[in-house]
């Protein structure tokens, strides 16, 4: 049984009918680990022995669990995601050996819905980065074109889904990191409203940034695993207490009379050409049937990215201070308390890392605080009033979700400011904190380009509804790499 | 240009604590240059009655009661510590 065939839903109907027994579908799971991952090396960590044993408990469940759309399902986790027992890097040697002792909120619940988690998959060191080449441990690669990146930095769980080593996957996105790499391996990937999920338990990078998705192949698959992480937690004060809707039942197919906004500023001059063509056929498609869509514009949108750099760096300054080799994490120096921080911070954390401390530390500096943080918190109201602004007259905005297709690995590699701009067109979402979904829309020269939907705050239901109809009209999600 | 000069990094780095080589720091002054000048193009916009943003859907104060609670295990805790001694971390000496 290939996961290229297959949903969630129809795993569910085979694991409830006893068609497949949950212990064969996690064996039949490591199989394809083991066939593609030497090419792919999408996963850090596998979890072989106890995925295995509660595989088969979970066989012994079955009638009891069949009300549970995720029962027995398998399931790949970003590696900044806390599991209990299983090591947890955020691929960094500066965590080579730790070992969470509780579980982030979200693998909470998704153990409570009975998944199988097989492993923990490559990012960029601690979510920074845009093409996984930062991650301390290998490069991920895409498994449309190996000599390219999956993007970044839920590289590994992009790649893992198109690879189908598993039927879906988490990730998070603080300036793109769910999208962008969702683009690049062309499967579905949605950045939530910010306060949609708990970030308990998710390894900080960025607070005011960051959310934890799914990524999956479907817009269907989608929806099942944002039902079940989404929702107020008391442990992450950021969470907000709104009500979670039936995301399902959004899926129904009719986008009639759908108003669609396309931001000039998202198909201006860094776009590629392929890109922008596979996008106006997007627009096309949306078109017949039956939504409209016209140009409008986010003046403030060009501003996005600076007023990221110095928003995401300096909250990442503060958020990391705390990997200082005391209370977790590998120790390094032999002198004072100084020579340990400074030995084991410097030697643990890789280049990209210590870059962004080091602008985020110098952000918030003496004399610098007005100047670069407040003033990019200020643009920060700018671009959310645009958002707000176009999404009163409009139900989605629509762009491409990256200016290119996966781009060659070490191509950027010694350009940072060349790399930050992949995330020109996700970077403003994540600054006004709307729901945004990439959906695969076709190839430019045999690689997947990728369609961005941004919604109003918590409306992933419209998302999701024009993502699913489009995906159902133009059956991309069909295609599949051949590894 | 905004130049960061090699002072400054060094400056930089020992609040953050962090440390590099010579090589190092001449890389993380341009770079830094770049970066900073990248985003001062933020003062080509008049932000004078904006309003800055820190919760983006308005969240703020969120209170608790202050009931104990149980956390976590304290072996448990310990497991990950780089060195430990009596049910503590044990670190270089802070006081000379």
């Amino acid at each position: 049984m290939s996961f290229m065939d297959e949903t969630i839903a129809s795993l569910h109907t085979k694991i409830k009918n006893k068609d497949v027994k949950v212990s064969e579908l996690t064996e039949n799971t490591y199989q394809k680990i083991r066939d593609v991952d030497d090419s792919v090396q999408a996963f850090l960590t596998l979890d072989e022995e106890r995925a295995m044993e509660k595989a088969r408990a979970l066989d012994e469940q079955v009638d009891q669990g069949s009300e549970q759309p995720l029962f027995g399902i398998p399931a790949g986790i970003k590696d900044n995601i806390l599991t209990a027992g299983l090591k947890t890097t955020c691929a960094s040697q500066l965590l080579d050996n730790f070992e969470p002792v509780q579980d982030a909120t979200v693998m909470e619940r998704l153990n409570e819905q009975n998944i199988v988690t097989v492993g923990k998959l490559n990012m960029d060191e601690f979510a920074m980065g845009s093409s996984n080449e930062n991650s301390g441990y290998y490069s991920t690669k895409n498994p449309w074109a190996t000599d390219r990146v999956p993007g970044g930095s839920s590289g590994g769980s992009a790649a893992a889904v198109a690879a189908g080593e598993v039927p879906f996957a988490l990730g998070s996105d603080t300036g793109g990191s769910i999208r962008q790499p969702a683009s690049f391996c062309g499967v579905v990937g949605l950045k939530p409203t910010y306060g949609r999920v708990s970030r308990f338990g998710l390894v900080a990078f960025a607070s005011s940034l960051d959310q934890i998705g799914p990524l999956t192949r479907t817009v269907e698959d989608n929806a099942y695993v944002l039902q079940e992480i989404a929702g107020h937690d008391p442990h992450d004060s950021t969470s907000v207490d709104v009500d979670v809707p039936d995301y399902l039942s959004a899926l129904e197919g009719n986008i009639n009379g759908m108003r669609i906004a396309v931001p000039k500023e998202f198909m201006e001059e860094g776009v590629e050409a392929g890109v922008k063509e596979q996008i106006q056929s997007a627009i096309r498609t949306l078109e017949s049937l039956g939504a409209s869509c016209e140009e409008v514009s986010l003046p403030n949108a060009n501003y996005a990215v600076a007023a990221y750099y110095l928003l995401a760096s300096s909250e990442a300054s503060a958020n990391l201070a705390r990997f200082d080799g005391i209370r977790y994490g590998v120790r390094k120096g032999d002198g004072d308390l100084m020579d340990v921080y400074k030995k084991s911070r410097s030697e643990g954390f890789g280049d990209e890392v210590k870059r962004r401390i080091m602008l985020g530390t110098f952000a918030l500096s003496s004399g610098y605080y007005d100047a670069y943080y407040k003033k990019a918190q200020k643009v920060r109201t700018l671009i959310r009033e645009d958002f707000n602004h176009v999404l009163h007259s409009y139900d989605v905005i629509l762009g491409p979700t990256a200016p290119t297709t996966a781009f060659k690995i070490g191509e950027q590699k010694d350009d940072p400011l060349t790399m930050y701009l992949n995330d020109v067109l996700t970077i403003p979402v994540n600054l006004s904190g709307n729901p945004s979904v990439s959906v695969p829309c076709g190839f430019s020269n045999g690689l997947p380009v990728g369609m961005q939907l941004i919604g109003k705050p918590f409306e992933e239901r419209i998302l999701y509804r024009v993502a699913h109809a489009y995906e159902q009209e133009t059956g991309h999600y069909k295609e599949k790499p051949l590894l | 240009m905004t130049e960061v000069s090699r002072e400054q990094v060094e400056h930089v780095a020992d609040l953050a604590r962090l440390t590099f080589t010579e090589e190092e720091m001449k890389t993380f002054a341009k770079h830094m240059g770049e970066i900073i000048t990248y985003a001062e193009r933020l003062n080509e916009l008049n932000t004078e009655d904006v309003e800055p943003t820190t919760h983006v859907m308005g969240v703020r104060n969120v209170l608790r009661e202050d009931d104990a609670r149980p956390s976590l295990d304290r072996e448990d805790v310990l497991k990950n510590a780089p060195a430990s001694k009596d049910g503590q971390i044990e670190v270089p000496s802070v006081l000379d």
